[in-house]
């Protein structure tokens, strides 16, 4: 069964709502099926799979989150880089990381193997956390504290680039985050040399 | 009402009225002088992204990073879309255009819009990029003219629906719309939902950029996306509407079944409004549940009418062919297909491309976990370079490849050039965006004027791969601008200079006419009885297109592997969420 032979050009005539053949009809009900694939991927990753964008979200606001981070600093420096506070949270604990025009802050340093909550937040614009060279994005939203459960696998001293254009420094914008080993050592470098 | 003029088609013996053919070419020629600017600054653009080469300053990166994505991805694509409406609405029904005075005005409207944000964006006072993300802020000007475009392109969409009602009243056409003219419609009806989303955030926009009101920048990003990606839907739409009639005009392309390929029209609109949701997969202000319902555009359904018209539109080439007797083996349709006729490897390339390439990244990466290592890098441009620069541009420009001899009636200028032109901008977007997608992969942000950091706290070591695959993604990029700009010159020539077609005689090669055009694809007389036996399964058991039913499984087996590589890739990457 088909329709009278024609093109897209002509205006098909009659009733034209027929079964089509079977090869088309099996290739609709394969794409369906694929289809199917790709969907239960994303429920069944949340209930098996170790990387899901779910967090903790909440409202904030750039003073509360500034007045937060700070807190958070100064609880927990032990060191500087580049007059940049490195801050280490035990393990377990809640970590802020704030993002402004053209900074991340502080330096964070965390332990391999161990569970934190990392909480993003931005105190002006859009901002872009992509963890290098690890290559995990997540964006940043002044207003809105995303606080992600994350376990860092390997040991190593990361980056942070902004991947969100936020301004005309945007391209300047990068943070350090440097992960020890279980036994408390810095590792070789894996993002940067200088 | 003015006297309605009209002359009939040398090719199709259609009606064409003077007032849609003037529409139809002011649309296109805005459209054409827009891909111009897009082009050479999309030169100017890669050269700054390979490090080795850097041209342009940082503040001029980004501007015309900006002015490329309102070019391209706006200007260019949505004029040359008011000018499928036009045609559609008008000369596919033998129909006239019913308003005709607003039409000009919304034509005005547009440029004026156009013109505006142009002006705005070279002089540096909108330096906001295409998203404008608040609270970037640009001029209020520029909100008030992406809004007199949009109201512009709305009018016309109003016109379309009511030359259609006229159409039908006035009996210009019986039976059914044709399938083309049902694409346009499909693209219409998206068109309106993407304009009332772009309504309700940049007037919001604009009033916040005068200080009159707030606009929180995670609601902006969910109703500007409503309105960034919804109108990728009407870009698709339209495209797979010319891949049907490209395929009519070039090898007498049959429709398989309207009903299929109707319903997989049906299948965009009903879908098409949760597009917004795959650009926030990794945001703060949606939770899962909302993020896995509509980044599926639920349960992928807009997924399964792009897979349905990836078959529906080869095998219906395929069997135009076969009818026309092209009988031999699985793809003797394919490789003796006009080859030298730019509508015709414009027609095969933007489907390929946009399928194999962008679809099933597109796919891939819009999932949610998987997103996790995509969001904001150079994949991301990687693959919709593939879906809309690549696919829907070379359907426009194969379908200019007609609308200069039927619309405009001139010869295509530069013919020899015009003959290679699908090859240059295919080849050279392929390989561009091969390279743009690895590179992401190694982490190389977009929208970025320095990977090298070299003013930045921290040094950062890409991969020495990414040098490497930087410079191969420039050189892509100047060949396919160069083939952007090859058909600029060819389209302008053609249209302000080009010779007129003359008299055309059947089955007599003219240089600057489509083989379509001269040589007309006529099935063989007993087409009927011809159909009815391949359906039968009399010749092919796979049904009446076996070759394209191969290429659709080589297509299947390619996304599989794809998809289920990144989700083993993701697998390694630290452990996220809960």
């Amino acid at each position: 069964m088909h329709t009278e032979t024609h093109t897209g050009l002509d205006s098909p005539r009659g009733i034209w709502w027929k079964p089509a053949h079977k090869a088309e009809r099996m290739w609709v009900a394969i794409a369906f099926g694929w289809c199917m694939v790709l969907f239960a991927m994303m429920p069944l990753w949340h209930l098996k799979g170790g990387q899901n964008p779910s967090g903790i979200r909440r409202r904030t606001t750039p003073q509360a989150y500034y007045a937060r981070t700070m807190e958070f600093i100064k609880q927990y420096k032990v060191g500087e880089d580049r007059g940049m506070p490195i801050v280490a949270p035990p393990p377990g604990s809640d970590v802020y990381l704030m993002a402004l025009t053209f900074q991340w802050q502080p330096i964070l340093k965390l332990q391999q193997g161990v569970e934190y909550t990392l909480h993003l937040s931005s105190l002006d614009m859009l901002h872009g956390f992509e963890l290098f060279p690890i290559n995990v994005n997540f964006e940043v939203i002044p207003g809105y504290d995303y606080g992600l459960r994350v376990t860092p696998t390997a040991a190593g001293d990361f980056r942070i680039i902004c991947n969100e254009f936020c301004g005309i420094g945007h391209h300047t914008m990068v943070g350090r985050i440097i992960v020890v080993d279980s036994a408390g050592n810095e590792v070789a470098q894996s993002g940067g040399t200088r | 009402m003015s006297a309605d003029v009209y002359r009939s088609c040398p090719v199709t013996g259609r009606r064409i009225y003077s007032q849609a053919d003037a529409l139809i070419k002011a649309n296109a020629v805005v459209s054409v002088v827009s891909l111009l600017i897009g082009a050479i600054a999309a030169i100017l653009i890669v050269l700054t992204r390979w490090q080795a080469v850097h041209l342009l300053p940082a503040d001029w990166f980004y501007r015309l990073l900006g002015v490329h994505g309102m070019s391209m991805l706006i200007f260019f694509i949505i004029f040359f879309e008011m000018a499928v409406l036009h045609f559609a609405s008008t000369v596919l029904l033998n129909a006239r255009v019913s308003a005709p005075r607003l039409s000009w005005v919304a034509f005005g409207l547009m440029v004026l819009g156009a013109l505006m944000v142009e002006v705005l964006m070279w002089a540096g006072k909108a330096d906001v990029l295409f998203t404008s993300y608040v609270p970037l802020k640009a001029h209020p000007a520029f909100y008030l003219g992406v809004i007199l475009f949009a109201v512009g392109a709305l009018l016309v969409t109003g016109v379309f629906f009511n030359n259609l009602v006229v159409a039908k009243r006035e009996k210009t056409y019986e039976g059914s719309l044709p399938l083309v003219v049902y694409g346009a419609v499909t693209a219409a009806i998206i068109a309106v939902i993407t304009l009332l989303h772009g309504a309700a955030i940049y007037i919001p926009t604009f009033l916040w950029s005068l200080g009159l009101m707030n606009v929180d920048p995670q609601v902006y990003r969910l109703v500007w996306w409503a309105l960034g990606h919804s109108s990728q839907q009407i870009n698709m739409a339209a495209m797979v509407a010319i891949w049907y009639m490209l395929g009519a005009l070039t090898v007498g392309a049959v429709v398989l079944n309207e009903k299929i390929s109707r319903s997989a029209f049906v299948l965009y609109i009903l879908f098409i409004s949760m597009a917004s949701a795959h650009h926030l997969l990794v945001d703060p202000g949606m939770g899962p549940a909302w993020k896995v319902v509509n980044t599926s555009y639920f349960m992928y359904m807009a997924v399964l009418a792009s897979m349905v018209h990836g078959f529906t539109v080869p095998a219906g080439m395929e069997l135009g062919q076969r009818l026309r007797g092209f009988t031999n083996g699985l793809f003797e349709w394919l490789l003796k297909g006009p080859w030298g006729d730019p509508g015709f490897s414009s027609l095969i390339f933007s489907v390929v491309v946009f399928g194999f390439v962008g679809g099933i990244t597109g796919v891939t990466i819009g999932t949610e976990q998987i997103n996790i290592m995509v969001h904001n890098t150079l994949r991301s441009p990687g693959h919709f370079h593939s879906t809309v620069a690549s696919g829907t541009a070379m359907a426009f420009m194969g379908a200019t490849y007609y609308l200069i001899p039927l619309i405009f009636r001139k010869k295509v200028a530069f013919w020899p050039l015009a003959r290679i032109q699908p090859y240059l901008f295919a080849g050279g977007m392929l390989v561009f965006v091969m390279a743009m997608t690895f590179a992401g992969s190694f982490g190389v942000p977009r929208r970025h004027w320095d990977i090298s950091f070299s003013q930045a706290p921290f040094d950062v070591q890409f991969n020495p791969a990414v040098d490497l695959l930087l410079a191969v993604m420039a050189l892509g990029g100047v060949v396919a601008a160069t083939g952007a700009l090859a058909f600029v010159a060819i389209a302008v020539k053609s249209v302000f200079f080009g010779e007129p077609i003359g008299e055309i005689v059947p089955g007599v090669e003219v240089a600057g006419l489509p083989r379509g055009i001269t040589h007309p694809p006529i099935h063989k007389p007993n087409v009927d009885q011809l159909n009815d036996e391949l359906h039968a399964g009399k010749t092919w058991r796979l049904g009446p297109a076996p070759g394209t039913l191969i290429l659709v499984f080589v297509f299947l087996a390619a996304f599989v592997l794809y998809f289920f590589t990144n989700w083993k890739l993701l697998s390694a990457v630290w452990k996220i969420g809960s």
